[in-house]
């Protein structure tokens, strides 16, 4: 971060300007954050070393339980599946230029959709329930993440407060359901909704140990980026996203462009709680509430909001989370030790965006200027 | 002529004498204010005429000390005064008070008029400050309620607070840029009643910018014309009429040629009848009662900034609902969705393109692949949308279109915040104007360019035009109202208020309306 001025002589010849340029223009969106997550891993280390902890130890501890064996791996890529979801609900609002930071609220009650819709579809073949349960979960989801693109729109109500209080709302409505309506009365000790069936339950990719929620998961992200990068729909987005009002004088559809693409990254929040419900835990109930909705945000600022680039932070997000039991049963660290990691890296994040366009290494239009 | 009758002698600590001498001021190789010399007599009020860009702004800002003048000075009481800094300014007891409030909303007047202070105490003992204050206001001619937080006051009780403030600093020069373009009439006429009261009363002198002749008539004393960065006229307000002053701010020799045409207009292309919609300031309303546009002809519209012709360019392109009332293209009712823009060929120059028309982030060729980056082929008239992007179609049209309209930039990959405000606007020229365009609404399209872009604008409008497009400009330019128009209409206070054919028009009439004298212009 310390780097105040970047200082190279590109080629100012024509030629070499020609293909630089746009290696140029493309780098700044890959070095700054990769820049960004390293010095956020410095900064770290110092927080470690003032615990009396070998920043060393940890981060060979962190690849090693994330990363190092076969068994971690497939530990990790099963969480990354709601990660990815999770992080496509921030990155599709981003777009149009919304901060939405509530797919929480929106995992936690398109899981319980999901739960309750398996109760009533109880005895239906998989082929049947499974896509009914997770239309199910993905509606409920794009309600929730949708409404809020709406109370934007056409109310003016900030999107960010908006999403995050709804996800409070969300999670007590969850807990209200789980703990009333909906509650199998044999869970006793932790509230569920009645176990799923089976039939209703998605298995595994063959040959591994992570669920199909994965795969589709990453289809949804090279969709999600055909449809940003390579439609006209996603065009449209990208210029309400870039100036509202450049975007009405063109007489485009912002509000249905915003409560749409608010909408569908809801429908992928939705989907997560589906997965989480019928791949993971086999019922509804609070384990909902993990916090990869929040863990959701900072991928997608990681990954700049692109949907390619969510896929390989995402899974090493997700790494850092599968080593979090490891970290703290060998380091004696606390659990939150990873949250603390994750939030000195979100803050650099952050600052790292107030970089953008200042250094002339990346923006070949001032090359010439020197 | 000058205002040396108005010579009053000046109470110990009341009205201050100021007088400019040959105050120049060159940005660069532009002279914004060229020798202008004004003598403002202590106890009177002074009005600043001129148009938007005249150099009026210049002027007060280089007696504020916030410009430094090339050269010329500050005469404060009859001695010189450098004014280094705004703060020398105000130790002299010059102020300024703002077009927007700069009081603090959620603190009261009496915290307002406390933390103005430079040497307010760091610990303020309230109940001392408090007496003070009403002993202070108990000595003006007029009030503001003190322990109200100012959210709460009406907009002309705060404009009464802003002058109360320079008072309460000792300020006995104030400066008062355009003091009423946020308050009603009947709020306008009472602040500067008491403005007029203070300054017949021998405590203040003021400087007042304003575009409003009403105003300069009912409480100036004397007036001096700005424009182009000179002073073209001065005298006492009450030697001189309206069309008079019209005619020193908009210059009478130099009405422009009208730029060479041909044809003759067609059908009604565009028709607006009884639109209303609510103005900025949601108080009051734009009302466009009868406005019809041609094909192969220019429409103007002239007026001086603020009198709602934003709001109708808004209402034009669909980013303000209408309260009632309608526009037509064609004889088909248009709401400014993009569908109708692109069956009827609309096309739309908002001013400002950088803030209303680009997505400054995004590419030069993304930016000029709007109008057609979902529609088959090059997107013109009645184009079939397409799902896909072509990328590749949408880079090389906007190479060729880059060449052709002559915009300057690295490459087409470049974004377009990167490039010059000229090269801005040829760049969204470029997507607006290609392929047939039956409708153009243009605003201010030659705001801040340069002399070359702007002939070239201009030049391709008019072309526009020959071909058949109806076209409404709307411009705070007159110059370029008239040099392009077929008709010229005025509007003023939210309504069109005069039409005429741009060849039987005049400027003093034309300026006489614009000042918002619409029952006695021809006087």
């Amino acid at each position: 971060m310390a780097e105040q001025s970047v200082t190279m002589a590109p080629g100012t010849g024509g030629r070499r300007t020609e293909w630089l340029a746009p290696l140029a223009r493309r780098a700044e969106g890959v070095v700054l954050p990769v820049a960004a997550l390293i010095a956020g891993f410095a900064l770290f280390a110092l927080f470690l070393l003032m615990l009396g902890k070998s920043p060393v130890d940890f981060y060979e501890l962190v690849y090693k339980a994330g990363f190092g064996t076969a068994f971690s791996w497939q530990n990790t890529l099963s969480r990354a599946a709601p990660l990815l979801f999770a992080a496509l609900c921030v990155a599709l609002p981003a777009r149009l230029g919304l901060v939405v930071i509530g797919g929480e609220g929106a995992i936690v009650l398109g899981g319980t959709a999901t739960g309750a819709l398996g109760v009533c579809l109880a005895g239906t073949p998989g082929v049947v329930g499974l896509p009914l349960m997770a239309l199910g979960g993905a509606l409920t989801g794009a309600l929730w993440i949708g409404a809020v693109g709406a109370l934007r729109h056409y109310r003016g109500v900030n999107e960010t407060i908006a999403s995050l209080l709804m996800a409070y709302i969300g999670i007590a409505l969850m807990n209200f359901l789980v703990e009333g309506p909906l509650r199998d009365p044999a869970s006793l000790n932790k509230p569920s909704t009645a176990p799923l069936p089976r039939s209703l339950q998605v298995g595994d990719i063959p040959g591994m140990d992570v669920h199909w929620g994965l795969i589709v998961a990453l289809v949804c992200c090279v969709l999600t980026w055909v449809l940003i990068e390579r439609t006209s729909w996603g065009f449209a987005a990208r210029i309400a996203g870039g100036n509202v009002r450049a975007a009405q004088v063109q007489g485009l559809p912002v509000g249905r462009l915003i409560v749409g693409f608010t909408a569908l990254g809801g429908a992928f929040a939705g989907l997560a709680g589906f997965y989480e419900v019928a791949a993971v835990q086999g019922s509804a109930n609070a384990s909902l509430a993990a916090g990869y909705g929040y863990t959701g945000i900072l991928i997608a600022f990681l990954a700049r909001q692109n949907p390619l680039a969510i896929i390989p932070v995402a899974i090493l997000l997700a790494g850092f989370e599968a080593s979090s039991g490891l970290v703290q049963r060998r380091m004696d660290l606390p659990d939150a030790t990873i949250l603390v990691l994750k939030a000195v890296v979100f803050v650099v994040i952050l600052v790292s965006d107030t970089l953008y366009g200042r250094f002339r290494l990346f923006s070949p239009e001032r090359w010439r200027t020197r | 002529m000058t205002a040396a009758l108005h010579a009053k002698t000046p109470a110990p600590g009341g009205a201050l004498a100021v007088e400019t001498v040959g105050m120049t001021m060159r940005f660069g190789g532009f002279t914004a204010l060229d020798d202008v010399s004004i003598r403002i007599a202590p106890g009177t009020l002074h009005a600043l005429l001129g148009e938007n860009g005249a150099g009026k702004s210049t002027l007060v800002k280089c007696m504020m000390g916030f410009y430094h003048a090339s050269s010329g000075q500050l005469m404060v009481a009859g001695r010189e005064a450098p004014v280094a800094d705004p703060r020398q300014a105000h130790a002299l007891g010059l102020g300024m008070v703002y077009q927007h409030f700069t009081l603090v909303p959620s603190l009261t007047a009496a915290e307002n008029l406390v933390i103005s202070r430079e040497d307010a105490p760091r610990v303020i003992d309230w109940r001392r400050e408090t007496a003070a204050l009403e002993e202070f206001m108990a000595r003006m001619p007029f009030r503001v309620p003190l322990g109200q937080p100012v959210s709460a006051l009406a907009a002309g009780e705060k404009q009464k607070l802003e002058i109360l403030k320079q008072l309460y600093l000792g300020r006995r020069f104030l400066i008062l840029d355009e003091p009423t373009s946020v308050l009603t009439p009947d709020e306008a006429d009472e602040v500067l009643g008491h403005v007029k009261a203070l300054c017949s009363a021998g405590e203040i002198t003021v400087l007042m910018i304003t575009h409003k002749f009403r105003e300069v008539t009912a409480f100036a004393d004397d007036v001096s014309v700005l424009r182009r960065g000179r002073l073209v006229g001065q005298g006492r307000v009450a030697d001189l009429s309206h069309a008079r002053m019209a005619a020193m701010m908009m210059g009478e020799a130099t009405l422009p040629a009208p730029a060479a045409r041909h044809g003759t207009p067609g059908e009604v292309v565009l028709a607006v009848e009884g639109a209303v919609a609510p103005d900025r300031s949601g108080l009051k309303e734009i009302s466009v009662d009868d406005l019809k546009v041609r094909a192969g002809e220019i429409v103007g519209i002239a007026g001086i900034s603020g009198n709602g012709q934003m709001e109708f360019m808004e209402m034009l392109t669909g980013q303000r609902a209408l309260i009632s009332g309608g526009m037509q293209v064609n004889g088909t009712p248009y709401h400014a969705t993009r569908g109708e823009q692109r069956r009827l060929a609309i096309r739309t120059l908002p001013e400002e393109p950088l803030r209303n028309a680009c997505a400054p982030r995004m590419s030069v060729a993304e930016n000029i692949a709007f109008r057609s980056f979902d529609a088959k082929g090059a997107g013109g008239k009645g184009a079939p949308s397409s799902f896909w992007l072509n990328r590749r179609q949408m880079r090389k049209r906007g190479e060729a279109l880059v060449a052709g309209f002559k915009v300057r930039t690295t490459s087409v990959d470049a974004p377009i915040a990167a490039l010059s405000g000229g090269n801005v606007q040829r760049a969204v020229l470029a997507r607006e104007l290609s392929g047939d365009v039956d409708l153009l609404i243009i605003s201010n399209p030659c705001f801040g360019l340069d002399f070359a872009a702007v002939s070239e604008i201009r030049t391709r409008i008019m072309a526009a035009r020959n071909a058949g497009t109806a076209v409404l400009l709307m411009s705070e330019d007159l110059d370029e109202i008239l040099e392009l128009s077929d008709r010229v209409l005025v509007m003023s206070e939210g309504r069109i208020v005069y039409e005429v054919p741009a060849a039987e028009a005049d400027i003093p009439t034309l300026g006489s309306h614009m000042g918002g004298h619409h029952m006695g212009g021809h006087a």
